[in-house]
């Protein structure tokens, strides 16, 4: 290690004035969310008032929004920085929020991508139009300090249940609304469930993980489905685009227009991915001891969780269980190396042998043009995979401002003609 | 009986086929559409109406998706279309490469399938080889014809059409055969089909070739079978091949309902037009909107002067462009007495030529040239060949030619045909240019190829807009990218006057938004002149202020403003008004001839293709070399040049005469390896081993190594890592060492010290996509340097086979780094000495500031050399960054490599004779973030900032003309303070 010399030179601040969200404004501000996961984000947002903040999840999208982005970020910046910023400016400009009461949330990983850099570049977009609005960032890793969303530990909790219900509501609805017999069945039981588990975070009782989960598990199981067999379609990819609907083009709703069934990965996997990185970095690297210790007791209690709500759906058992974090991280090992920790890193490949085990051999990888980590562990790694799964199916899809939604589904429409002749094969 | 019918719609013609009971083809076709689908089809289907009463259908294709939902009738992806086809056809096929208009496909049938379709990036495609026939001015038929005569093959980058054109024009001015260079194209397409789609698996066994451009070009076939070794009998040509995917529909369509032809027809007949494409607003809602625009830029023109009645004196500027020869000829009080403007055809120089012979003949002796100036491309060229007295970097001449329309302008824009340039002006000195990148370039020559495509001359084309009602939105990208928007839009039933406004706004909008990368109309200024031949396009010019919101000044003469701007130099430059210009007279032109010849030279490893034009009177000009060796000049007086020292010094690093007892390493220089070759040949000697480094960079290396490129939009350098490693391989080395190394050396001077992504992790890629690499003979260990404890367990287990002690990697490890200080502080030092002669010399000196490998000639192109060759003497971003100060950004500064650029910037700052230029490669996405941080530095502090972009592409046209742009700005500065 280099050796650090005092430093003889002073520092010279090239920073430009923002504003800073003071405590005062968490009364007096209106918090923009971006789009990511509709019914996760409904339950995040539910525990942020809670908490006293006010917070509204942007639903804004269109062409409007992309050249909005467009005008703001770099072109070579990727994509889900530039929906995002679009979205937040096509808002501020709608003239529903007030500039001067209207702040703006971002999360931040604090990893070697470029994703760790949002911040600046939405405060240089709004800096040219609506320099007033602050900036927030919610993150882990100690990053803008004075200047991220200040939660309690007991708030923290309640935004990892939300986490583990969402996904679980995800999960149960991807699999009864491609079979579901009466149209709008499956979208009921959801609205159902998310409904209840709001009043659990009210109440306290979302603590009673068995139970919740068990509701939310019946309400699905409720719906009347056919028993017919659909292509299974996964989808792993940039944490964005694999989710918002902006970002992949609604994904999920074409698939299902094409008769498959979306398989799309548990948020909380993420998570755990972003915890355990740090806990490696320390097994690795020996940095951060102290704080890889912290994270270990974090990973156990999620992962912990995680296995319970996975018992109770193989118990249940009408349900594809969610992976088991420790599993993905076995697959992950088959194929590529836990210290690729950037961007989604060696998640990507872990979703694809995971998804590829249990069935669900067609894989859409979903990703911003030029995506940086990507290169490495998305398109890069495909090789790696088929050749443990022969059979398995992957299509790597770039998003981009001006990729044409033709282009996509046409890539995706070839990687469905395989996996019905594969499906026809297998009868 | 029914029979079956297939409908393949793709991006540019509609093929149809119809099959009988027995699979017998009845009929089948191959028809352009020019974007009018709905009525291709309709007039196709009429001509199978004798062949049966009723027909089962289906549509395959990529533009026929929409017309087969909105029209209720069945769809099968192409590629599954031929897949099924093919089977039926061509059992014993092994793989089926398919080339279509804007896609390519590639179909492995044994051994595993695969079906794989090119990315959303890459040309290599039938519209890619119509737009370079536009190019060359061929027909494509002519250009495959003239291909089968070629000599030689260039190298082509073919990923998208932008950077072949960049490639291929400095050798059309250079005087390359059309013919070399119409196989050049081919080859490319193959190259890129073999690298692009294959991906690492190697195309082997019977192969089918299927689609149009498969079908009609000869040359290409004869490309793709040398390519790929194939002999006649495993290269399968089908009769069948440009319709072969309507026989796969038509073979899908027998699980189909029959049904008449008319109701076929009456479901495609009343399509709606789509309505999910965004419209814009109109350019102009009524005729006297129109014709108020048209009289207000009526009112900035030039006086003419009659030519064959004038005398006096007269000054000559030619501006001989990329794509485009402009002459003109003005008097002292700047009337035009003579212009012209033209596509160049490959042939500036006879053009040329042949309007001066027309010049002098024209004005007999009535008019003296006092002095001639030329501008563009072809500068060097048009003043070796036709001895004129000044050149001038282009953007100084359009800077000239705009202050004589409004002294008061402040900000210039020129589209031209393939380039956009833009300027800022304070105190009437440019204050800052900027140039399109290779890949925003979707400039003038994009709607001129597509105004061919649809069948139309670009007038007409363009004029069609003018009115057009809903003009769509086409994104603002890359042609590539407009070309996918325009086939949506197409789908979606747009018609041709809304897709050629929609051109014209993405056009404008590429360039505010992406060039000038302007947040709001306001930072381009008030007065604003905006010219070149792209703004002669009324819809250009009104969507261009329909976006800014503002009256702008587009002279008559926009197209020939280069021209003007040179005669404006040559005149002021011309003291001496009782002398002659040097400009060849009459009868030496009468008597001008030349021929051209190319050949590689041999003055260094870089093996430049040069091209040498000899003149009729003995003299030559040698164009295309990289340095002054390949000119036959000798070399300037040694300028220091940091990049060639570093590079140098670090492939000198290994021992030559270790012995190696243990055996031998192969360590690949690119990417994290090339800044720490020190620290690794180090270890490893000590440790016992010899050190063999991978080849030197080259274009060679990087075709030996790209089968195995998994993404082809990764940075160059991650792409030629893959010809490192195959070099490597090839040496028989016992293993490669690459170490995966999330964080770089910490200096101290960031939040944190990642490496990027690619650098970071790229063994990880390699490894999963070269089959030759295994756990063996690829050591990968994942390291933070900064940690020793943790390095040499690491590494200790890595080398376990070797039974190292414990001890001795440590002690190998702490060479390796004393080893990599040492290097450090030479390069520092180096800067120093440098920095001091520089004074003392009173010399510009320029800090290229990139990224430790960017100090590889392949990977900068020579781009250090060029700046000696301007005079100047280069440093480099780690020789001065801890002379700065630190620095607090606004972005989060967390990479190594980056954080020095900060530093350096600030370094300059306080240097008065030391400029940067940032050298960024293509596809870096961190680079994204850093530019602007650093242009900010720069420029809090009245520094110019200059970008190059680099990639694999080596076009130093256009890096000089940045950096001479560069240095007459700084010179303006200069003269100012």
């Amino acid at each position: 290690m280099k050796e650090k010399i005092t430093p003889e030179k002073p520092t010279v601040d090239f920073t430009d004035h923002f504003p800073v969200f003071t405590a005062e404004m968490k009364r007096t501000h209106t918090i923009l969310v971006p789009d990511m996961l509709p019914w996760h984000f409904d339950l995040l947002i539910h525990v942020m008032r809670r908490a006293g903040y006010k917070v509204e999840v942007l639903h804004n999208e269109g062409r409007a929004v992309i050249d909005e982005g467009l005008k703001h970020v770099h072109n070579d910046t990727c994509f889900p920085a530039l929906c995002v910023i679009g979205q937040y400016l096509d808002a501020l400009k709608s003239g529903k929020y007030d500039p001067e009461h209207t702040a703006v949330l971002i999360t931040q990983s604090g990893g070697g991508c470029r994703a760790s850099n949002y911040i600046p570049l939405i405060r240089k977009a709004l800096k040219a139009e609506f320099p007033s609005v602050p900036v927030l960032s919610l993150n882990f890793s100690g990053l803008e300090k004075g200047n991220s969303l200040q939660l309690s530990v007991s708030e923290f909790i309640k935004l990892a249940y939300s986490i583990f219900y969402g996904d679980l509501v995800m999960t149960c609805y991807n699999q009864t609304k491609p079979y579901e017999l009466t149209e709008g069945d499956a979208a009921k039981a959801r609205v159902e469930c998310v409904e209840k588990m709001k009043a659990a975070l009210d109440d306290g009782s979302f603590k009673k993980l068995k139970k919740c989960a068990k509701y939310i598990l019946n309400a699905f199981a409720a719906v009347q489905v056919s028993g017919e067999e659909k292509v299974k379609v996964g989808i792993v990819g940039e944490i964005y685009v694999k989710y918002s609907p902006l970002g992949n083009s609604h994904l999920e709703d074409f698939l299902l227009s094409e008769g498959c069934e979306p398989v799309v990965p548990a948020l909380m996997d993420f998570i755990l991915y972003c915890v355990i990185n740090t806990v490696n970095d320390a097994k690795f690297y020996g940095q951060k001891r102290l704080m890889a210790v912290a994270f270990r007791i974090v990973y156990r209690w999620l992962y912990g969780k995680q296995k319970k709500i996975i018992r109770l759906m193989k118990k249940q058992g009408r349900f594809e269980p969610l992976h088991d974090f420790e599993h993905l991280r076995r697959c992950a090992d088959q194929v590529i190396n836990q210290g690729v920790k950037m961007g989604e890193g060696w998640l990507i490949p872990a979703e694809m042998a995971a998804l590829a085990e249990t069935g669900t051999e067609n894989i859409v990888c979903a990703q911003p043009f030029g995506c940086l980590p990507n290169h490495i562990a998305g398109k890069g790694a495909v090789r790696a995979v088929k050749m443990l799964h022969e059979n398995v199916n992957i299509v790597p899809v770039d998003y981009d401002p001006s990729a044409t939604r033709v282009n996509q589904e046409n890539r995706i429409k070839l990687m469905l003609a395989t996996a019905r002749e594969n499906m026809k094969n297998r009868k | 009986m029914a029979k079956l019918l297939g409908i393949d719609v793709g991006s540019t013609t509609v093929k149809v086929c119809v099959l009988g009971e027995d699979g017998k083809i009845l009929y089948s076709s191959y028809v352009r559409h020019y974007s009018r689908v709905k009525e291709c089809v309709l007039g196709e289907l009429e001509k199978i109406r004798p062949l049966s009463d009723t027909f089962q259908a289906c549509i395959t294709g990529s533009a026929g998706l929409g017309i087969a939902q909105r029209g209720h009738i069945p769809f099968v992806q192409e590629v599954q279309a031929a897949y099924g086809a093919i089977r039926k056809l061509y059992p014993d096929t092994d793989v089926a490469v398919e080339l279509g208009g804007e896609d390519a496909k590639i179909i492995f049938v044994t051994g595993g399938t695969e079906q794989r379709m090119n990315g959303s990036c890459a040309g290599g495609t039938g519209a890619f080889i119509d737009q370079m026939a536009t190019l060359l001015n061929l027909t494509v038929e002519e250009m495959d014809a003239l291909a089968l005569k070629a000599e030689r093959v260039y190298p082509i980058a073919s990923r998208c059409g932008v950077f072949a054109k960049s490639d291929i024009q400095p050798l059309l001015n250079q005087g390359a055969s059309k013919a070399d260079i119409s196989a050049s194209i081919f080859q490319a397409v193959v190259d890129q089909t073999v690298s692009g789609l294959a991906q690492g698996r190697r195309i082997k066994g019977k192969v089918l070739f299927l689609g149009g451009p498969l079908f009609f070009l000869k040359s290409l076939r004869k490309a793709f079978k040398t390519t790929l070794k194939l002999d006649d009998e495993h290269a399968i040509f089908p009769d069948t091949a440009p319709c072969f995917m309507s026989i796969g529909a038509a073979m899908y369509a027998s699980e189909v309902k029959a049904e008449t032809l008319d109701s076929l027809a009456a479901r495609l007949s009343v399509l709606s037009d789509g309505d999910s494409i965004a419209v814009g607003e109109p350019l102009f809602r009524s005729q006297e909107e129109y014709s108020e625009f048209i009289s207000r830029h009526m009112r900035s023109d030039l006086e003419f002067e009659d030519i064959l009645r004038y005398r006096g004196d007269a000054y000559l500027g030619i501006d001989s462009g990329s794509t485009t020869t402009k002459l003109m000829l003005i008097t002292p009080d700047c009337k035009i007495l003579y212009s012209h403007y033209q596509t160049n055809n490959g042939q500036p120089l006879d053009i040329v030529v042949q309007r001066i012979r027309e010049i002098y003949s024209l004005i007999g002796d009535r008019v003296t040239i006092r002095g001639a100036c030329v501008t563009g491309y072809g500068e060097d060229m048009m003043r070796a060949a036709l001895k004129i007295d000044f050149g001038v970097v282009e953007t100084m001449a359009h800077f000239k030619a705009a202050l004589h329309f409004n002294p008061e302008v402040d900000f210039i824009i020129d589209i031209g045909g393939q380039d956009i340039k833009c300027f800022k002006v304070k105190n009437r000195a440019i204050d800052s240019i900027m140039l399109n990148e290779a890949c925003s370039s979707g400039c003038g020559s994009f709607i001129q190829t597509f105004a061919k495509a649809m069948g139309m001359e670009i007038e007409e084309f363009s004029r069609l807009g003018l009115f057009a009602k809903h003009p769509v939105e086409l994104g603002s990208r890359c042609t590539v990218f407009m070309n996918s928007s325009v086939k949506q839009a197409q789908k979606e039933g747009a018609s041709v006057e809304d897709i050629s406004a929609g051109l014209s706004s993405s056009i404008v909008k590429n360039a505010i938004y992406k060039v000038i990368r302007a947040r709001t109309p306001d930072e381009l200024g008030n007065h604003i002149v905006v010219q070149g031949g792209t703004f002669l396009n009324d819809a250009v010019l009104r969507s261009f202020e329909k976006e800014t919101g503002k009256e702008v000044i587009r002279p008559a003469i926009a197209g020939l403003m280069g021209a003007f701007g040179a005669a404006l130099y040559a005149k002021e430059n011309t003291s001496d008004n009782t002398l002659l210009s040097t400009l060849a007279s009459e009868a030496e032109l009468n008597a001008f001839s030349y021929s051209s010849r190319s050949v590689t030279c041999k003055g260094c490893t870089s093996h430049c293709n040069v091209n040498v034009l000899t003149f009729s009177d003995g003299r030559r000009f040698v164009s295309g070399n990289k340095c002054e060796r390949g000119a036959g000049l000798p070399k300037p007086k040694d300028l220091p040049d940091i990049y060639s020292f570093k590079y140098e010094k670090l492939l000198s690093m290994p021992d030559a005469d270790a012995k190696g007892e243990r055996g031998t390493v192969g360590l690949p220089v690119q990417l994290v390896m090339f800044e720490q070759l020190p620290l690794w040949t180090t270890f490893f000697e000590t440790c016992g081993f010899k050190v063999q480094l991978s080849d030197r960079s080259s274009r060679e290396l990087y075709f030996r190594g790209q089968h195995t490129v998994a993404s082809d939009t990764a940075c160059y350098p991650a792409k030629l890592m893959h010809g490192h490693i195959e070099s490597l391989l090839d040496k028989g080395v016992d293993f490669i060492f690459y170490p995966c190394e999330s964080y770089n050396l910490d200096e101290h001077d960031s939040v944190n010290h990642y490496n990027c992504p690619v650098v970071a992790y790229y063994p990880e890629l390699l490894k999963a996509n070269n089959e030759r690499l295994n756990d063996d003979n690829l050591i990968m260990p994942y390291l933070d340097p900064n940690s020793e404890k943790t390095t040499v367990r690491t590494l200790h287990r890595a080398l376990k086979k070797y039974k190292l002690p414990a001890s001795l990697i440590r002690r190998a490890y702490r060479a390796g780094l004393e080893r990599m200080e040492a290097y450090h502080a030479l390069v520092v030092e180096e800067g120093r000495k440098i920095l001091a002669r520089a004074e003392h010399e009173d010399r510009q000196v320029i800090v290229l500031a990139g990224r430790p490998y960017h100090a590889d000639p392949e990977i900068n192109h020579g781009i250090s050399k060029l700046l000696n060759s301007l005079g100047l003497a280069v440093l480099s971003e780690d020789a001065v960054f801890e002379e700065g100060n630190y620095v607090k950004v606004n972005v989060l500064n967390q990479w190594t490599y980056h954080a020095r650029l900060y530093r350096a910037a600030e370094f300059v700052t306080h240097r008065k004779n030391v400029n940067l230029v940032q050298l960024v490669s293509f596809g870096c996405g961190i680079d994204a973030i850093t530019t602007d941080e650093v242009r900010a530095i720069l420029e809090g502090s009245g520094k110019l900032y200059t970008q190059i972009k680099i990639d694999e592409i080596n076009n130093l046209g256009v890096v000089k003309i940045r950096l001479r742009s560069m240095l007459a700005a700084i010179e303006e500065q200069n003269r100012r303070s």
